[in-house]
This record gives C-alpha cells, structure tokens and sequence, in this order.
C-alpha cells in the first residue's frame, strides 16, 4: 500500500505529502526520538504525539514511509515547508495513538 | 585502499533546533554517491544521535567522515566535559539531559545505544574536562 492509499483508506489528513507513492510497511508508535531511530523500520508508518523540527529530521534520517500525528496534533506552517523539502511525509488524525495503531494493525 | 573523500562539519553548540545539518547532509552525499539505502539509514542515524549529544552535552564540536569504497568513518570532536564512566553512559537509559532537552523528544539514554547498533565498530576516546572523540566505521558490503 502506498503513503496515499494508506491515507485514505484510514481517513488521514494530510499535511505534508511530497512522496505519496512510497510502500508503507510496518509500524511504530512512540515519542521519544531516540528510541524510534532505534526499534522503527525503513518504511514503517510512525505513530506521534511529538510536532518539532526534530520530527521531521529523525522521520527523515529514520527512513519512514510517513509521519502520523494523533490526537489532532498538527505541523507549524514553517515545518510543513521543511517536511516537502525534506521529502518527509506527514499526516494528522483526531483520533488517540492506540485507536490508530490497533485500526492500522495488520493493513501495514 | 587509498583514495577517499573527506568532508567537514562544524556542529552548532548555540542551535539545538537546527541540529541535525550535518545529519541531513551526510545523507545527502551518500545518497548521491550511491550507497545502499539501509547503509545509509544506518549512518544517518548513528550521525544524528552523535550530533545532537554534541549539542546538549558538550557544547557543540565537529564531524569529520572519511568516505572510502569500502567503508565509512566518522569521527565525532568535541571539547566538552568528557564522559567520566564510558559504561555507565553505553547503558541504555542512563541519561544527564536536563528536562527542557527531554520535552523535545530526546534525552531517552538510547543515543550511543543506537550509535553503537547502527555500526560496525565504535570506539569512545574521552577525558574528563578535556572533550570527547568518538570514531565509528561502517563497512561496506557488495
Ligand atoms: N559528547 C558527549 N560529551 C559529554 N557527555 C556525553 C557525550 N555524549 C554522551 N554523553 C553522556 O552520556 C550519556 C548518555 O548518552 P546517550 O546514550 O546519547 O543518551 P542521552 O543523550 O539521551 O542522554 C549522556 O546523558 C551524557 O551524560
Ligand atoms: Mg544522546
């Protein structure tokens, strides 16, 4: 499934969304930055709470397929530009991150 | 193997919110040089966490990477305090980052964990009040 399907088919919101057609595989959800460039994949969907300009580099150095803000968290406006430069993408949901990780559990 | 590419950078001590420059452009070069992706995450990461201590525990310092055909060396200079017990520090979890650190996301006690993971070889020369060196090699596979 690519970073596009895998947004629609579960309602997310794109904020930032420079490469819709990467594969998603895997997952992981977490906040602390050290421990996600530690345990998450290349390609996986990670799951956050944490919107810094941290996000963005550990998302892009981390390799991820795509970056989901829960529980409404978004972007600032600077960040999103540094997201598409960075080719990092990034989507958001109102929804908490274990609703989100038991829904996409599974599908990626 | 003899030829190789060198390329410097200077790690901002004052930034913390623009950490990860040198990071973003490492990744940059060897992409363009045509590492294997997972060789690349693998160097990104492990450069990363190596930049950020430089900014929040010893006030900046700088990278240098040696890029030869069959593997990657980045040495990591900074002039800070030192690392006084080298083990206690490899142990994941320990961690001296104040809170204002730990409420951006870091500070978790995994970064010379994953540094350590993410390479080959590591290797930490560090001496209380004079600074840190840590020198990390990834070989490359065909
Ligand atoms: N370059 C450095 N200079 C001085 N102390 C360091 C340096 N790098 C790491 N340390 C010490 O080692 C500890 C563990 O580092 P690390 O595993 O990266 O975790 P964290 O950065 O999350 O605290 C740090 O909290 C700090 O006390
Ligand atoms: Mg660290």
């Amino acid at each position: 499934m690519t970073v596009k399907e895998f947004a629609d088919r579960f309602g997310l919101k794109p904020l930032s969304l420079p490469e819709p057609d990467r594969e998603v595989q895997g997952g992981y959800c977490g906040d602390l930055l050290s421990w996600v460039m530690g345990r998450a994949g290349a390609d996986a969907v990670w799951i956050t709470i944490m919107s810094n300009v941290n996000t963005v580099a550990v998302a892009s150095l981390s390799d991820v397929s795509c970056v989901v803000l829960a529980e409404g968290v978004t972007l600032e406006d600077g960040l999103i530009r540094t997201a598409e430069e960075k080719g990092v993408n990034v989507l958001t949901s109102d929804k908490p991150a274990f609703t989100l990780a038991s829904e996409f559990g599974g599908a990626v | 193997m003899s030829e190789f590419l060198n390329f410097h950078y200077d790690v901002d001590g004052e930034n913390f919110v623009s950490a990860g420059q040198a990071s973003v452009e490492l990744k940059k070069v060897l992409r363009r040089l045509g590492f294997p992706p997972e060789t690349i995450r693998r160097l990104s990461i492990a450069m990363y966490e190596g930049e950020i201590n430089m900014v929040i525990h010893a006030g900046g310092g700088a990278a240098d990477v040696d890029i030869y055909e069959d593997k990657i060396v980045i040495r990591l200079i900074d002039h800070g305090p030192g690392i006084a017990d080298i083990d206690l520090a490899m142990q994941e979890g320990y961690s001296t980052a104040t809170d204002s650190v730990r409420s951006l996301g870091f500070g978790a006690g995994m970064g010379l964990p994953n540094m350590k993971r993410y390479t080959d070889e590591m290797r930490i020369d560090s001496t209380v009040g004079e600074g840190t060196t840590i020198t990390m090699t990834v070989f490359i596979t065909k």
